[in-house]
């Protein structure tokens, strides 16, 4: 029998590791120092396991110790990123690239640079969700200081094309930054092998603690200066002045070594799992339609739309299950997922839709129970459902005219 | 966001799930909304010809739980009345029954619109038997 309620929800966040949380509780407690106290035992130790730490998140993505600045989480990597180069380099040029399925934490800096003067084009994607690499060359000009195109998106799981990305940004002279929030530790992800020159990482994601996250910002060919964005004592080389976390980042570091370790065994079994969910539901249920590439996608994501089945209601039918919706009605703003609708997804299927997010916690038992549930939900669903009933009956939907005036 | 044990029993529960025959001259549809909304609802009612009272009432919806909860509420609430009482169920005594917070009022109204437009469906079909 399975424990219930089931988490599958592991691009909101991921459970701590328990390995993870042995290495940080002596940080919590005897070993409290600031890790910036030069002078005594207390500080001395709180220093060694933050540099142990940042050698070990360093590791995961292929970098240099030296290169990590920590922060607090992936949404101020992102702000520090597309900030601080915005401001450093000015005098260079005024122009950003990024894309329209960045998360917020992207898209609301771009936003905002907008406002002080900066461009930004806002590359469109695919029914894929991967960027026309052509439309990127032709949106470099001289004036392209950033282009910010994050790794595996956070509702679809689609991984772009990285390497390539990277390639040409170097070859035109542009800085390429990542948010690799949702890839690292889940996808083989080396800042050098995919030309990567600045990188947002976060330790929740990958079963470290929440309120701790780093900024990968290279040191050579090229040498990427950032402007901060907080001020104070200097700390981080000067990019990111705070006293440390230090038992966040030790947890950080204790999670990317074990991420590294056993990414190639786990994402193997994520895929396993994830593609068990899915064939499970695509075998029992018609009309359910996956959003985003398939191929190109994080192991542990499924997001899937179950037409004529409205997000939130079954949302509620499983509520022993945690997964997320793109449905209007499960955010407070009433407007569907602004990353469905830019893959194209009408906004009909993407009232439908669900994430699962699979985690290295989740068992078989656990995804063969969500698959039944679902399964019976939707069913029981579409009996309720006006829309099923006149699909059934031979009724083209986009062709009936809606009275919205409520609407 | 948590439901009210209300919006929960109806959603579990759902009173009055099913169809009636659109045809029939004593029944009246109403379908209202739009799946681009996220909500669809679609209520019907059989009225009965000699006492005039609403005897029978079917809903399906397409929706959140609180949509759901609405519309089958609305189909309890007008069984058994004349179509001038039903005309009067107010979207805010739906709210209040189900206790809906405010991100949710949009329900009640689609269904106290369901109510509305089953009626006129109803009363064209006599208007045009009656010329």
């Amino acid at each position: 029998m399975v424990k219930l309620p089931i988490y599958m929800d592991n691009h909101a966040t991921t459970p701590l590791d328990p390995r993870v949380l042995d290495a940080m509780m002596p940080y919590l407690t005897d070993r409290f120092g600031n890790a910036a106290s030069r002078n005594h035992k207390f500080g001395w130790e709180a220093e060694e396991a933050v540099e142990e730490g940042r050698k070990q998140i360093a590791a995961l993505i292929g970098a240099d110790p030296r290169e990590i600045v920590i922060t607090s989480g992936a949404t101020e990597s992102d702000n520090l990123a597309v900030k601080g180069v915005a401001l450093m380099y000015r005098e260079k040029g005024d122009h950003i690239i990024t894309c329209v399925t960045e998360h917020k934490a992207i898209l609301d800096t771009c936003k905002h640079l907008e406002k002080e003067g900066f461009r930004v084009t806002f590359l469109p994607v695919g029914s894929n969700g991967l960027i026309d690499l052509d439309d990127l060359r032709k949106a470099i000009t001289d004036k392209t200081i950033l282009i910010s195109i994050m790794t595996a998106n956070n509702e679809v799981g689609v991984i772009q094309d990285v390497k390539d990305i990277g390639k040409i940004a170097r070859e035109r002279g542009v800085l390429f930054h990542t948010d690799a929030v949702q890839a690292a530790g889940k996808v083989p992800f080396n800042v050098n092998e995919m030309n990567v020159d600045i990188a947002s990482l976060s330790a929740h994601k990958v079963y470290g603690p929440k309120g701790v996250g780093a900024l990968y910002v290279r040191r050579r060919n090229p040498r990427v200066l950032l402007t901060p964005i907080i001020d104070g004592g200097g700390h981080e080389r000067g990019m990111r002045s705070g006293t440390l976390n230090v038992p966040g980042i030790v947890g950080f570091g204790r999670a990317a070594q074990l991420a590294r370790e056993e990414l190639a065994t786990e994402s193997a079994e994520m895929f396993r799992l994830r593609e068990k969910l899915r064939t499970t539901l695509e075998r029992e249920l018609d009309e359910i339609y996956i959003n985003g590439d398939l191929q190109k996608r994080l192991p542990g994501n499924l997001n899937m739309s179950f037409a004529y089945v409205e997000g939130e209601s079954l949302l509620m039918g499983i509520n022993d299950v945690a997964v997320s919706s793109g449905s209007a009605c499960t955010s407070a703003s009433l407007e569907p997922s602004y990353v469905l609708k830019a893959l194209g997804v009408g906004e009909d299927l993407a009232h439908t839709s669900i994430r699962f997010g699979i985690g290295r916690f989740n068992t078989e038992e656990e995804v063969d129970y969500v698959a039944n549930r679902v399964i019976e939900v939707v069913r029981r669903l579409r009996e309720l459902s006006p829309l099923y009933e006149m699909a059934k009956e031979g009724i083209d939907l986009k062709s009936v005219h809606w009275a919205t005036e409520t609407n | 966001m948590a439901y009210s044990d209300k919006v929960i029993d109806h959603y579990n529960n759902p009173r009055n799930v099913g169809a009636l025959p659109k045809e029939d001259p004593n029944v009246g549809t109403g379908l209202v909304g739009a799946p681009e909304c996220g909500d669809v609802m679609k209520l019907q009612i059989k009225v009965n010809e000699q006492s005039g009272l609403i005897e029978d009432a079917k809903f399906k919806t397409f929706g959140c739980g609180s949509a759901i909860a609405s519309s089958s509420l609305a189909t309890e609430w007008v069984k058994g009345k004349t179509l001038t009482e039903a005309l009067a169920i107010k979207n805010t005594d739906i709210v209040k029954e189900l206790s809906l917070p405010p991100v949710k009022i949009h329900c009640s109204v689609l269904a106290e619109d369901a109510i509305k437009a089953a009626i006129s469906d109803w009363k064209k079909k006599h208007d045009n038997n009656g010329k």
